[in-house]
């Protein structure tokens, strides 16, 4: 009997391990031969742990799954039980999804080689071997990606510049250190289908001409580190890392590394200079890492989701991929629903759908049953957006023209409860502490922001204008967008949201 | 109380830091060796560092004092991280921190009495769509209220 318990460290966090280690032990008690599959999370984390069974009609879930709940699922032979979920895909939160990306996540072993390819990995490094790097770039930028770190970059352009550069030793860098709230599906692709990711930047490294590459990964996943790492080591085992990916002579090979709790350093010039060893101090752009990166090498620098947007880009074609979506928001994107959302997860699809379809008609609402305040998209440097503004379609300009940004495509929802001006000194505290110290506005205008809406807190209205005035500052003389965007959620929650900031003040008056 | 352990020889970080000489790059790789072997960076770590990447003193300590990870004493024999940033706070994590912080007596960073557990901020482990999220050493923990704080802090002797 095939059995999967997600190693996902969201299902592990709410008891996947103590789950796995009771089906074991019933399945041993009974007599029962049971091969027990740590497969990744199919993303609804409502209903982790998430257990599947491999019966003749397919695989049938059940969840959420305590340990107490193992010895009745087995009484009743995984058929017919109160947490009996049927086939996962044809749940409506599943159904509804375009899994191009996420295809295997959840589905395979993550750590099965044979298991990736019986779902359609390697088909594309193997037609990329057949490519010249010219074609393997032109592919790219035929399919629309951009950078799904959240700057939006056209993937195609920059990975040309470094196939152009000269320079005898190139680097694939892989920016795995997703620091935004709200954002997770990162590192559920490096714990549910890694080698997704290997093969991306494989990929990667026939196109530019780089035969190294790193995965930059924060200290806050240790478990997306170590499956990771696991996967390199099998990869590496099998020829598809190495002096001869898939025996064509051609090398790649790559090393995960890890972070050490810097925020600043998901930023990719500040990440560049921690992987060389050295404070994370933000550079400045010219030069462009693509020329000047890693140790002043021609770098790509590039998100997890990014690269693993390649395999299937080369398995299915540019075309099909770019298909999809609106406007020059092409493919898909993986929507993390997070925060006080009563189905949080991971939900892939096109570009375009609006934010009340995302957080009422998928999301639900909130867990907690109260109105829905606001909803922050992009992470902590992201605009809070208001109920009103919930007809935006999901994409860069059409997000970008509402003075906000999609980011790394997480959503965390707040309900009515939430003080906004508690939200905004927090995106100042949250500033202060995790600045690079470099430029002035971001070191010190955090630090005077924290103490500006403390004013504001306090009853004081000249400090109003003086915040709007300080994130002008910020937005405008920032190095990077760090101090940069700061300003985004703390004027949008202002803005929004005056009520909030205006209690403490009419109270004091 | 802590008892204070002998500092970490130079031989001992030499042979800690060996396996990561043919690095690219390899400050950080060695940092996280120190620390996962000793439970901090010593001090006595800095100049053999400095010596073995031909680096100044100074910038060697500008490395380690620039990341949150590094600590230069040792922890409790458990550190618990709670997770402090917007997708917690909007599942309360405002209200569980002050509350698991006022039950030990602590300031975010302090350690008990006991040397039991050292309790930290965090920002963001991924685990947004079960928040509140915390980590007890390596362990992650989702929706994490009152009753699973006393637990996990039960089971760490806190």
């Amino acid at each position: 009997m095939r059995i999967y318990v997600p190693l996902d460290s969201a299902a592990k966090a709410l008891g996947a391990d103590e789950v796995a280690a009771a089906v074991l032990a019933e399945a041993a008690a009974r007599g029962i031969a049971v091969t027990l599959v740590r497969n990744g999370s199919r993303g609804m984390v409502w209903l982790e742990p998430l257990v599947e069974v491999e019966t003749a009609a397919g695989r049938t879930g059940f969840g959420p799954v305590a340990p107490e709940d193992v010895p009745g699922l087995f009484d009743a032979g995984f058929g017919t039980h109160p947490l009996a979920l049927g086939a996962v895909e044809a749940l409506p939160f599943f159904a509804r999804q375009t899994r191009l990306t996420f295809a295997r996540c959840g589905v395979i072993d993550p750590l099965s080689l044979a298991d990736y390819e019986a779902h359609g990995g390697l088909i594309g490094l193997r037609r990329a071997l057949g490519m010249t790097a010219e074609a393997i770039v032109d592919e790219i930028k035929l399919s629309g990606l951009r950078g799904r770190g959240g700057a939006g970059f056209p993937t195609g352009i920059k990975w040309d510049t470094v196939r152009l550069a000269h320079g005898a030793r190139k680097y694939i860098v892989c920016n795995a250190d997703e620091g935004d709230s709200g954002t997770f599906a990162d590192r559920m692709i490096m714990e549910g289908d890694p080698f997704t990711l290997i093969e991306g930047m494989a990929i990667a490294g026939l196109g530019v001409g780089a035969t190294k590459g790193y995965v930059y990964t924060r200290s806050e996943y240790p478990d997306a580190v170590a499956v990771m790492r696991r996967a390199v080591e099998i990869a590496r085992a099998s020829g598809v890392l190495g002096d001869s990916v898939l025996g064509s002579g051609r090398a790649f090979d790559m090393e995960v590394r890890v972070g050490a709790g810097a925020y600043v350093c998901g930023e990719e010039t500040s990440l560049l200079n921690s992987l060389e060893g050295k404070r994370g101090i933000v550079r400045a752009k010219p030069p462009l890492p693509a020329l000047e990166g890693f140790l002043g090498r021609p770098t790509v620098v590039n998100n997890v989701i990014s690269l693993a947007t390649v395999p299937v880009i080369f398995e299915k074609g540019a075309a099909h991929y770019a298909d999809f979506g609106l406007g020059r928001s092409r493919g898909t994107i993986p929507l993390q629903i997070a925060g006080n959302v009563r189905f949080g997860g991971l939900f892939e699809t096109a570009f375009g759908m609006s934010l009340d379809e995302i957080v009422n008609g998928i999301g639900g609402g909130t867990a907690s049953g109260r109105p829905v305040k606001a909803v922050q998209v992009g992470g902590p440097l992201g605009a809070y957006l208001p109920v009103p503004h919930f007809d935006t379609p999901f994409g860069y300009e059409e997000y970008a023209s509402k003075d906000a940004l999609i980011g790394h495509a997480g959503l965390v929802v707040f309900d009515d409860s939430t003080d906004m001006l508690g939200m905004a000194r927090f995106a100042m505290e949250f500033c202060a502490i995790e600045s690079c110290g470099k430029c002035t506005p971001c070191r010190i205008g955090a630090v005077r922001g924290v103490e500006t809406i403390d004013r504001i807190a306090g009853g004081d209205p000249g400090a109003i204008p003086l915040l709007a005035d300080l994130c002008e500052t910020m937005k405008d003389g920032s190095l990077c967008a760090l101090g940069g965007f700061t300003p985004y959620p703390v004027m949008s929650a202002l803005s929004h949201f005056p009520d909030d900031f205006a209690t403490a003040k009419a109270a004091a008056e | 109380m802590q008892t204070a352990l002998p500092a970490p020889a130079a031989e001992d970080i030499r042979a800690v830091i060996a396996p990561h000489l043919a690095l690219e790059g390899p400050l950080l790789p060695m940092l996280h060796a120190i620390q996962h072997a000793f439970g901090h960076v010593p001090e006595t770590a800095v100049p053999v560092l400095a010596e073995t990447l031909n680096l100044g003193r100074a910038e060697v300590h500008g490395v380690i004092s620039f990341y949150h990870d590094f600590r230069a004493a040792p922890a409790g024999r458990h550190v618990l991280k709670i997770c402090r940033a917007e997708a917690c706070q909007s599942m309360g994590a405002n209200a569980l921190a002050a509350a698991t912080l006022a039950k030990l007596g602590l300031d975010w960073h302090g350690t008990t009495a006991n040397g039991a557990v050292t309790v930290e901020p965090v920002y963001c482990l991924g685990l947004c769509a079960c928040a509140p999220a915390a980590m007890i050493d390596d362990r992650v923990v989702g929706r994490v209220d009152g009753a699973k704080m006393a637990r996990i802090l039960a089971e760490a002797g806190a």
